[in-house]
């Protein structure tokens, strides 16, 4: 081990480092440019008018996005009663029913759907259920958020689920508790946390759909007062007035990015919250 | 009741177990005949025959993949849980067939009991609740009855002085060797009357393992138990009678004492002074 | 491949081989003092005493290792038999030494004129001993049976020796110091002829795993797995 060896070898490390470094901090930019220009650009618009008022008419100055706020609401609730049973009972049964065989299709189809572009959702809901509705509607919107929801609910579900060790299942059936009892009681207790987790974030993606959304829950600039009428939702509010000439749209499109992103960003720190470690074990 | 549970003492019943009535004092717990365990065409265990004495500790012991541990969950029909095991023979828990048609596996799992190598307290759960878990999801749910069971499964399984200040704690909170006697007490609170360890004392310490043995001493008074184990030291302290299966099959089944000191198979022989295995 | 611990075993056997040739020696240089009143040979006697004791020492440090590893089945067997074999070879070099010691007083005085068979009955507990002994190196638990019965022919002989000495002691008073050193040296030699004969019960019990001690017959066997 001579010196000119060491310093070399200390000097390649140093390059590394520096290299990784580099790499990590490009990755973080993007994410900071972006907050950066929405709180620039979207901060000073955020008023009491912009969280309470409808959308005014073409041209005129002022109003806000109140309807579109409550609409996404809406849509990721209708989502979520959707998405929620549905692909958590689904990701229960890979997890632990179902053949070997089979749960290879299930979840072959579950993954090209999660990589279907989002427009196709779109245009698939709007064949199924704008067309026979004879309209666009709230109900098609939460439909395909929904449906868009499933295969990753899903699949997040029984990666959870399979995270669960194999002991706990068996120290519960060794017990004589049937079978599908230790599967709710014990098995989905046990990985409830990274569900919800799943749930959430999948709620968050599709929170920020926008193509789907137009072909099915359309947009609306006054409340919509049924689930059959179409509905405004902030993507929708926000691609519209920034495609559109005034420059007090453009404004409001900025402070209605930067609400959704908040509304994205809350969601995602409220989930690192909630499934912190809250135990220091002994060892 | 579903049909055949009939002839099965009711375990959800709150009987203590002096009233169960006593099978007859030299009547074995189980009797196992010509016992066969395929994993899809793989031939596991081949033909074993042998009788576990009631309120005694047998031991099983043999070189690694020599189907000891298969042999053990087929006495409650754990290796269902593998979709390609099928099993031949037959297996009776004091006189009852546990394969017949008309029983349920859980019926027989509440009857005999279970204890891993690893210890696997429910993370989402106290001390307590994992105790009464299984009383719990079975239908029980009477404060008074569940607190009993409680502290009397915690004193046999020879723990309850050091947790009971702290019931409600969780139960990851425990060391390694208490986090395994909480298993053994929540085998223990649904009343089983054969208690099966697949190698409870092998991720343990020495002190956590010797406490572990004299438990099982001390517990073969009310149970009857069947341990898997590699380690002949323990089979020779903890165990009356052992049994030495190789590749599949049973080798030679007697006294501890004897296996031990006076085998009757040169295998056994072979395998007990360490010559392979 | 022989294990770390079959080489200590074989270790064992070794050393208690080497301790046994070592009583046998001394017996045999005993009985040969006495009967040639060689004074010499019966000091050295005395003096390789001292290397069966030490031999006894390092043997039971041994055995106490080799429980540690807590051996099973036949080796157990073996090591709880050399204890025991060691210790009986260890009284038989202490009789050696008592018989060399009556054997360095005679020589002194003038010999005594009596026909007893003292060499015969030497060679009977002599032979006892090499019998016993070469059992053990064979395993042949059915040769160690066969030992068991000559003790009492060597009993007999001895009753018959002592019962001449003290006829002889009767008629001639002269001799009774010399005579009583006659009867100490069979008695040695019976006391040997019965610790070759533990020996033998031993070998049975670490070939066939059966304890034939104080037993009633003694000649019945059942056989046991090659260890």
């Amino acid at each position: 081990m001579t010196a000119p060896n060491h310093r070399w070898r200390q000097f390649k490390s140093a390059v590394v480092q520096v290299l990784t470094l580099a790499c990590a901090i490009l990755v973080i930019t993007p994410l900071v440019l972006v907050f950066y220009h929405l709180v620039r650009l979207g901060f000073s618009s955020l008023n009491w008018a912009f969280f309470t008022q409808l959308p005014r008419a073409e041209g005129e100055v002022g109003g806000g996005m109140a309807n579109a706020i409550a609409g996404t609401f809406i849509l990721l609730a209708q989502a979520a009663l959707v998405g929620l049973p549905i692909g958590v009972l689904g990701g229960i049964y890979l997890s632990e029913y179902g053949s070997s065989h089979g749960n290879w299709w299930i979840r072959f189809a579950a993954d090209i759907l999660n990589g279907v572009p989002s427009i196709i959702w779109g245009i698939v809901v709007y064949a199924l259920l704008v067309v026979p509705m004879h309209g666009f509607s709230a109900l098609a919107g939460g439909g395909v958020l929904g449906l868009m929801m499933i295969p990753l609910v899903m699949r997040t579900t029984e990666e959870v689920l399979q995270l669960v060790p194999g002991g706990y299942r068996e120290a519960a059936l060794a017990l004589g508790i049937a079978k599908w009892k230790t599967i709710v009681q014990i098995v989905v207790r046990t990985a409830l946390k990274g569900i919800v987790t799943g749930v959430l974030l999948a709620l968050a993606r599709v929170a920020g759909e926008t193509a789907p959304l137009l072909f099915t829950a359309l947009g609306n600039q006054y409340w919509a007062h049924k689930l059959t009428e179409p509905i405004a939702a902030m993507p929708l509010q926000i691609f519209i007035y920034a495609i559109g000439p005034y420059d007090d749209q453009h404004r409001q499109a900025w402070a209605g990015a930067l609400v959704l992103l908040l509304l994205i960003l809350a969601v995602n720190i409220g989930v690192r919250f909630l499934t912190r470690d809250r135990f220091q074990k002994p060892s | 009741m579903p049909p055949g549970e009939e002839q099965f003492i009711p375990q959800t019943r709150l009987e203590p177990r002096s009233e169960l009535p006593a099978p007859a004092a030299d009547a074995p717990a189980l009797t196992v005949r010509n016992l066969s365990v395929y994993f899809g065409a793989n031939h596991v265990l081949k033909q074993v025959s042998l009788d576990i004495a009631a309120h005694a500790v047998t031991a099983i012991i043999g070189p690694s993949g020599c189907g000891k541990s298969t042999f053990l969950r087929a006495l409650n029909r754990m290796h269902e849980l593998t979709p390609e095991a099928h099993i031949d023979g037959e297996i009776r828990l004091f006189g009852d067939d546990i394969y017949s048609r008309q029983v349920e596996p859980v019926v027989v799992r509440r009857r005999v009991g279970m204890v891993f190598q690893k210890s696997n307290p429910f993370p989402t759960m106290s001390v307590a609740e994992n105790v009464t878990v299984g009383l719990r999801l079975n239908g029980i749910r009477g404060r008074k009855v569940l607190a009993e069971r409680t502290e009397q499964s915690l004193r046999m399984a020879a723990l309850w002085d050091e947790v009971k200040d702290r019931l409600h704690a969780p139960a990851v909170s425990l060391s390694g060797g208490q986090q395994q006697r909480l298993c053994i007490a929540r085998a223990l609170a649904v009343q089983p009357e054969v208690l099966l360890m697949d190698e409870p004392a092998s991720a343990l310490d020495p002190l956590a393992t010797a406490r572990i043995e004299d438990l099982i001493v001390q517990l073969k008074k009310d149970y009857t138990i069947v341990i898997v184990t590699h380690n002949m030291q323990q089979a020779a302290r903890a165990s009356d009678y052992t049994a030495f299966l190789y590749l599949g099959e049973l080798v030679e089944f007697g006294t501890t004492t004897k296996i031990f000191t006076n085998p009757s198979q040169k295998r056994t022989e072979d395998y007990v002074t360490g010559r392979f295995g | 491949m022989e294990t770390h611990f079959e080489m200590e075993l074989d270790s064992l056997k070794q050393r208690l081989l080497l301790m046994a040739s070592h009583a046998e020696t001394a017996v045999n240089q005993a009985v040969q003092a006495f009967v040639q009143r060689d004074h010499d040979l019966a000091l050295r006697v005395k003096e390789d005493d001292r290397i069966i004791d030490q031999f006894e020492i390092e043997i039971d440090d041994l055995v106490i290792q080799l429980l540690t590893k807590a051996p099973l089945a036949a080796n157990l067997r073996l090591v709880t038999v050399a204890m025991k074999i060691s210790q009986n070879l260890e009284r038989i070099g202490d009789e050696a030494s008592k018989i060399a010691k009556r054997a360095r007083d005679l020589s002194r005085e003038a010999p005594v004129k009596i026909s007893v068979d003292l060499p015969r009955m030497a060679a009977m507990a002599l032979g006892m001993v090499k019998a016993a002994l070469d059992s053990f190196v064979n395993r042949d638990p059915a040769a160690a049976r066969a030992i068991i019965p000559r003790d009492k022919e060597v009993d007999a002989l001895n009753k018959q020796i002592h019962e001449a000495l003290a006829r002889h002691m009767v008629a001639h008073p002269d001799t009774i110091g010399r005579c009583l050193n006659w009867m100490v040296a069979a008695k040695s030699l019976e006391r040997i002829a019965d610790h070759a004969k533990n020996v033998a019960e031993e070998v049975v019990y670490l070939c066939e795993a059966q304890d034939i001690r104080h037993a009633a017959g003694k000649n019945q066997g059942s056989p046991a797995p090659a260890a």
